[in-house]
This record gives C-alpha cells, structure tokens and sequence, in this order.
C-alpha cells in the first residue's frame, strides 16, 4: 500500500492524481481507528460499511472519469449533533441513543458531493454542553496526548480524532468555544467561522444565536480547505449568509505584511503562565513577519461569561423542549402525556443538561426575565461595541484559546463554575457572531499543547486565515 | 428550584434538588459581576445579524417521509403519533 498523506489536501491530489485508491485511504484510517479508539473513545460509532461504500462510489468515479470533488477519498469525522440519515446521531444522550434521523444535515450532503468520507460520529459533551467530553452519556473521550487528560469540549470526540489520525479532518459545532478550546488542549487546527457562513440546518440546535459549524485539522491549508467547502448559502438556514465564499486558502499562504494585529491590553486575567508567554511569542513571530502590534481594549470581556451562561441556557432550555418523548426519542412510561413528559425528560438528560435547562428557565421566567436574560442581551451589546472600536484599529485581535492546557479527568466536572471559566477567551466571539480560530503554538506545562487564539470581524476570515497560516509558518504547528 | 424544574417539565427528586441549588446558587453569584454596569441606555442585541423572514415561492417540494419520520417515534398508530392519554386523569 502507498504511504498515506497526513493532510486531506494531499489526500485528495493523491486520489485524483491516482497514485492511491479512495479504499487504500479509508483502510488505512479505519485500522488505525481498530488499533487505538479503544484507548481514546473519539467515536460514538464507526460508520465502515458506509465508509468502504463512499470510498468505493469515489473510485468508481475516478475510474469513469467523472468530477469527483475536492475532498476526493478524504476521510472526515463527523460530530454526533449533526444529522446523518439513517446513521444514528445521539448527541451522546441517552435522549437520542439510537435515533435515526429521517434526513442528512446540510455539511453532510456538501461533503459527499466533494467525495469525501465519513469514517464516524464522533463522542461530545451531551447536547454539546460542557468543555471536557466529560459529560457523554457513552463514556469521557481520552487526549490522545496524554490518555489521563481531558481532550476539551464539546467537540472533544472530533478534535481527538484529529490528534489521533483517525481522519485527516473532521467536523465540530462550537456555541462558546466548543471547536477551539479542545483544538487547543489536543494540539491541532479548529476554526469557528462567522456566524451564517457554515448552513446550521441538520445541527441538532444548542443555542441558535451562537452555533456554528466549523473543521478540524492538522494543518491550517486543510482547515481552510474544508471552511470554503462547507460554506456558502443555505435557503434551509434562515440565518445563512447570501454571499460568495472568498478563497482561504490563498489567504493562508499571503503572509502578514503590513497587517495590524490588536493585542488586548484589559484581557481577563486567568491564563496560565506559559500560555500567555506563548501568546506573547506569537504577538513577536507576528511582527518579525511584518505586521504591526497595536493595542486595543475591550472593557466588557469581563462580563461576557454571564452574559454567554444566561443567554446560552435560556435559548437551550426553549431548544430542548422539543425532547418530550411524543416524536422521537426516548420515552418512560407514564399514565398520561404531562407525566410522561416529565420522567422522560428526568430519564434522558444528564446533569449538565439539567443544569442549564433549570438555569435557563429560571432566566426567562416572569419576573426575573428583565433582571436575567434582558440584562445579557444588553451586555452582549456592549460586547459586540467593544470589538467594532476595536477593530476600527486592528484586523484581528490575538487572545489565548484556553487559559489553561489539557486538565486531569475529574477536575472541574463537579464545579460548573470552574468548568465555564474554561471559556472565558472564547465566548465573546460567538456572542459577536465573529469567527475565530485556534492554531498550535507551542507547548505549556507538562509539555501539553498551547492554542494561539486569532479573533476577526465578522466576515474577516480572509486575515483570519492570513494571521492563522503566518503563525503556523512560524513554527507553531505540530 | 423545585418551582423551576416543575415550568421544565424535569422530573427532579428532592435529594437532587439540594445537589443543584448549591451548584446553581456559586453560578448565579458570579451574575451579580453586571449588577455595577449602568445598561439603562443599552438596545438588547438578540441576534448577531437582524433576522429577516425567508421566503420561497410557494410551489409544492419534497419533504420528509412519513414512514421514515414515524419509524423514529417511540410509538406510532394509523400514520399518526401515538402518546398517553391527554385528559381524563387530573393530578
């Protein structure tokens, strides 16, 4: 068998170029899938038959000559939120186990058409709740880095993936960080593009204002690769942007020259050391590379966790009604409907989901609705201020991804107050609707990866991916 | 909480209720962080863009298949969903 590329760009030039078979890639990643998902637990389920089925149709038609897309025989994990028909989609809840949705979401329809290859759904915080992969009803995902460490969250099952080589690329939502911050903590590539870009349609709905669908990837060119494949205008998602998608690619390639580059100077205080020495690197590599340091303040940062922990729970709380056990799920006896509701709901989520549903509401409640959720959405405001003043100066700003590098199981899972500070640099993004990303940058303690995070306007991706591919080039990729 | 979990339709025992509101009651103190901030003359921003209605001609398009949609139910009856009794029982 021929060496199998790392990339899924060079994935994809090798199957069309046919040095390699679409089957030879598929196999490859699921024997390493056999050999050490056991130990990491990235996926909820391994879809092989469908796997060694696409990569079959994708050589067929390289065979025929036929188009056959730019992700030709790449392997690609899928997050389990996201609907694939007929292939069961759990949210890694004991709500959905099992279920099988009656229609595919919106990126997997794209994907196929590109040729790429679904090798799994991969595990998540339950309903994408949490920044650990601690709270899946089907067991925690391990770091792939170091098994005894968390590999992040929610979409810790993709990012770990990822890590691993169990895909060249694969698939995450991120609603407060849930793509960047396991991103950083497993040492790979995770973008969260501009709210609207990416269709939503098929994303089982966290929090609607705030989700989004973006790529993991080793590389910033793949992770650029798959952001212009999956985005683009749905007329299924009310909120998708009408407008063409700009070449990122190119954009990562172009270098820094003459780009300003907003170093927050009222940052929250939080990150560990390393990590803001590593951030202070970056800001350094940046300059030698030609772009310009200027500072900019964002006095409202500090407000943007309440904001995101009222505002996220109570559009959770409307989202997760749907879960009542009339029309798909689970479902616990009961003598009438309203009682049925009830223990269903009890028997099917997890804590963590409990928490934020009764959190949020609690928050939209009659009389405390003004002084919880009307207050957030005012706060938000001022968030979404700062960053206009802020990027009237700087086309991107820097931040740490995570104040912290991956943490031992267990440490934060009982204190949910500990565990929301984990998103305390990634959240203001997704309160914007802006895009970030998260790039390797070096290691922090105990050697473990530290993510540098490049935050831009909405719409910004092109300098979003300039700034991301300069600080790979720099050496902070793997 | 009891009140809360009740308007969630979350079945919750009165063991886990304490277990909660402890863990609730360290988050909602670190709310009061807004308290200071003076948002009088502040518009509450719902959404990262203004919503604007979708529309699409209005011509028939396929939609989900039945079957498959009912094959998902947990119980299902003459094409229809199939629940326990709505009315009748009082609690």
């Amino acid at each position: 068998m021929a060496n199998i590329p790392t990339t899924a760009a060079a994935i994809a030039d090798a199957v069309r170029a046919k040095e390699m078979s679409a089957t030879e890639v598929v196999e490859h990643h699921l024997g390493v899938i056999a050999q050490r998902d056991g130990d990491i637990n990235a996926f909820n389920l391994v879809t092989a038959d469908i796997a060694r089925d696409a990569a079959k149709r994708v050589d067929a038609a390289i065979a025929s000559g036929a188009d056959v897309g730019v992700l030709a025989g790449v392997p690609i994990a899928i997050k389990d939120n996201m609907c694939t028909r007929g292939v069961p989609t759990t949210c890694s809840s004991n709500m959905l186990a099992g279920w099988k949705p009656p229609y595919d979401a919106t990126v997997i329809t794209t994907l196929n058409a590109a040729g790429a290859v679904m090798v799994g759904k991969t595990n998540l915080d339950e309903f994408a709740m949490g920044s650990s992969t601690e709270n899946s009803a089907f067991g925690p995902t391990r770091n792939p880095l170091d098994t005894s460490r968390v590999p992040g969250g929610s979409s810790g099952g993709s990012a770990a993936a990822v890590a691993a080589g169990f895909a060249p690329v694969s698939l995450g939502s991120d609603t407060g960080g849930s793509i960047r911050q396991p991103a950083a903590l497993c040492g790979v590539v995770g973008v969260k593009p501009t709210y609207g870009l990416v269709s939503r349609y098929g994303l089982v709905a966290f929090a609607s204002s705030l989700d989004q669908i973006g790529p993991f990837a080793t590389t910033v060119d793949d992770a650029a690769l798959i952001t212009e494949v999956i985005a683009g205008h749905d007329p299924k998602d009310s909120t998708s942007i009408p407008r063409p998608v700009p070449s990122l690619r190119a954009a990562a390639r172009e270098g820094v020259q003459g780009m300003r580059i907003g170093r927050v100077t009222d940052l929250p205080e939080g990150a560990e050391p390393e990590v803001a020495a590593r951030l202070d690197e970056a800001f350094a590599a940046l300059e030698k590379a030609g772009a310009r340091i200027v500072d900019v303040t964002l006095p409202s940062l500090s407000y943007a966790l309440t904001a995101y922990y009222l505002i996220a729970p109570a559009e959770a709380s409307s989202n997760l009604a749907r879960y009542d056990g009339v029309r798909y799920g689970l479902r616990a006896s009961a003598a009438d409907t309203n009682a049925m509701y009830g223990a269903t709901r009890a028997a099917g989520f997890g804590d963590e989901v409990k928490r934020r549903i009764m959190l949020g509401t609690y928050a939209l409640s009659a009389g405390y609705y003004d002084a919880y959720y009307g207050k957030a959405l005012k706060v938000r405001r001022l968030i979404a201020d700062d960053f206009e003043r802020a990027y009237a100066q700087a086309d991107v700003v820097l931040m740490p991804t995570s104040p912290m590098v991956a943490f031992p199981f267990g440490d934060k899972v009982d204190d949910p107050m500990s565990m929301y500070l984990c998103d305390i640099y990634t959240i203001p993004t997704n309160l914007a609707g802006h895009p970030a990303m998260s790039v390797p940058f070096g290691t922090g303690a105990h050697g473990l990866p530290v993510g540098v995070q490049v935050l831009a306007p909405a719409l910004g991706e092109v300098a979003m991916f300039r700034v991301g591919g300069a600080l790979e080039a720099a050496g902070g990729a793997r | 909480m009891a009140k809360v979990a009740r308007l969630a339709r979350l079945d919750i025992a009165d063991s886990d209720i304490t277990h909660f509101t402890e863990q609730l009651a360290k988050v909602m103190d670190h709310f009061r962080d807004v308290d200071a901030l003076d948002l009088s003359a502040v518009a509450p921003m719902t959404q990262p863009y203004p919503l604007v209605n979708v529309l699409r001609a209005d011509e028939e398009q396929p939609c989900l298949d039945r079957d498959e949609v009912l094959a998902a139910a947990p119980a299902a009856e003459d094409g229809r969903f199939r629940v326990p009794p709505i009315i009748g029982l009082v609690d």
